[in-house]
């Protein structure tokens, strides 16, 4: 009896400490097949044979494809690679599996359109990738909503987006925004208002946490972008007025031509250049600005998406 | 007591030859020689990646069902038969047949492998007419299986020293379709929250990691396979094993068998 005591022990003890390493042996794992070349190919490249694959149970395969093409792209993005080929064929599989997974639409228009390292530079798959869901979806305007926002921001082609977006107005519950964009996409194409307009509809839109921290970073940008154009405008002006340049915001201010000191969409304030240019304090936490960098800044690899929470 | 958890572990092998488990290897040997047979004529390019693919999936397949309905018979066979009583009657201790028979069936798949790995490079053999440096990985794709077959011998032991035969089938299945989605499964656990996530992340980390062991379509594919993963890989399922052999043993000192 006493013997079998000191065995149910011996076990109980044995199953604690293995466990334990067991727990810490994975995460080893983990770090180590992170980085494998494991990762970067996709054995089953076609959505048929994995559909019969899933033997029916194509929606729990679609969730896992979906959860994989986050992973993948976060993964990537986190590590500063500007490659992410396997990003198309992945969402593309989660979509043929449920076609009616929108986020995974939106998800591709976000980032699989923009060129890297923000995104894997594939417009045309993004706009084939909500063609798709347009068929499988033919009443959500989010999708033609989606393909307008790619031939817009990355294909620069206004015909098509005013287009996609006069179809996405004519859905049941479009988002107002839609028939306002098609409307004006023809005379306002390109400036700031209608980016802001885009991102703006994307942001107040999406559901996705990254999407909606990747459409707050752009309107931050087109934020600083136009309030850096207003203030050299000012500053020139000051310029012309007294034959310098303001050494402080005060200085414009008491001109007369500024309100008090001007902050970015960050609250930090802005710098004041000798050569009457204008710099944002943090370039870095301003990613996709245009405006407002030094002249010899060069932005970091992976562009820093500052989360909305 | 090495000697009696070597007789134990013996006489479960030669058991496992006497119930013609060993036959499988004809039905693998038919399987392989008509693949490379087949793919010889039909593919194009790819006839090393078929048989690898095909070769390696059969040796996981043919051993995964042989550990399942082998291992949930060990312990419920005896008690059925009554042995276990004249086994346990010698001074064989409890702890001594549950690891006896543990490396019984592991020394089983270990050899009917070794046997399967020969069908499988003599198939690549015959549709690539020679050997590369690379088709060692094949190897290690195949070490990495027959661990996977120790974690499962121990855990259809673990399940098979409390239910019965069926029930530890289900379970013992189950867990190996868990836990090759494990991957996905601390996915998800990364994406939920709060006490979701604490549940999720120790699901995700008690069942057994087979995708990690699952490097077929890699060594397919001619990628090498790196060292730290194999020693990691082998110490994981070695400690992975033991727990689940301890908690066999537990579970089996405190059962009443009467």
């Amino acid at each position: 009896m006493r013997a079998s005591r000191l065995v149910s022990l011996v076990a109980g003890a044995l199953l604690a400490l293995t466990l334990t390493i067991s727990v810490l042996l994975l995460r080893c794992i983990d770090t180590v097949r992170s980085g494998a070349p494991l990762e970067e190919v996709l054995y089953v490249s076609s959505p048929k044979v994995l559909k019969r694959m899933s033997l029916g149970y194509d929606g729990l395969l679609a969730d896992i494809y979906w959860t994989r093409a986050v992973q993948y792209f976060g993964g990537k993005h986190h590590s500063g690679v500007k490659r992410y080929d396997l990003l198309a064929p992945l969402l593309e599989i989660t979509t043929q599996l449920d076609p009616h997974l929108l986020v995974a639409y939106e998800y591709g228009a976000n980032f699989l359109a923009p060129a890297p390292p923000l995104g894997a530079g594939m417009p045309e798959r993004a706009i084939a990738l909500q063609e798709f869901g347009i068929r499988n979806n033919p009443d959500d305007w989010h999708l033609y909503y989606n393909e307008g926002f790619v031939y817009y921001t990355e294909l620069n082609d206004y015909a098509k987006a005013a287009d996609a977006f006069a179809r996405g107005a004519r859905r049941p519950h479009a988002h107002p925004f839609l028939a306002v964009m098609a409307g004006r996409m023809a005379e306002h194409a390109g400036d700031l208002q209608m980016a802001r307009m885009m991102w703006s509809t994307t942001y107040d839109t999406t559901r996705d946490k990254s999407v909606k921290a990747n459409a707050a970073a752009h309107l931050r940008a087109l934020q600083v972008d136009e309030d850096v154009t207003v203030l050299e405008q000012i500053n020139n002006r000051y310029h012309q007025m007294t034959g310098r340049f303001a050494g402080s915001f005060g200085e414009l201010a008491s001109a007369g031509l500024l309100r008090g000191t001007p902050l970015d969409p960050l609250g930090h304030d802005y710098k004041l250049m000798p050569d009457g240019r204008v710099e944002v304090r943090h370039p870095d936490d301003l990613p996709f600005i245009q405006k407002g960098t030094p002249p010899d800044y060069t932005p970091p690899p992976v562009p820093k998406i500052l989360p909305t929470d | 007591m090495s000697s009696r958890v070597f007789n134990i572990a013996f006489n479960t092998f030669r058991e496992a030859v006497r119930d013609r488990v060993l036959y499988n290897l004809v039905a693998f040997a038919l399987l392989m020689t008509g693949a490379a047979i087949l793919v010889g004529q039909i593919s194009i390019d790819i006839e090393r990646l078929v048989v690898v693919n095909l070769g390696l999936t059969a040796v996981s397949l043919f051993g995964m069902v042989i550990a399942i309905f082998i291992g949930i018979g060990l312990v419920s066979k005896e008690i059925e038969k009554r042995t276990l009583y004249t086994v346990l009657s010698r001074p064989v201790r409890r702890w001594e047949f549950i690891v006896g028979k543990f490396f019984g069936l592991a020394g089983t798949l270990i050899v009917n492998s070794v046997c399967m790995a020969v069908g499988v490079f003599a198939a690549l053999f015959y549709v690539s007419r020679h050997f590369q440096s690379a088709d060692g990985w094949v190897l290690v794709g195949l070490y990495f299986i027959i661990l996977q077959f120790l974690i499962v011998t121990s855990l259809t032991l673990l399940f098979s020293s409390f239910s019965s035969p069926l029930l530890s089938a289900v379970f013992a299945f189950s867990l190996f379709v868990i836990g090759s989605f494990s991957e996905d499964l601390r996915g998800f656990a990364s994406m939920t929250r709060g006490i979701s996530k604490w549940l999720a992340t120790a699901a995700a980390y008690l069942v057994p990691n087979f995708s990690a062991l699952n490097v077929i379509s890699s060594v397919a594919h001619q990628n090498p396979v790196s060292g730290q993963l194999i020693v990691y890989n082998t110490a994981y399922a070695l400690f992975y094993a033991t727990m689940a052999l301890s908690g066999a043993v537990l579970i089996f000192e405190r059962r009443n068998l009467k």
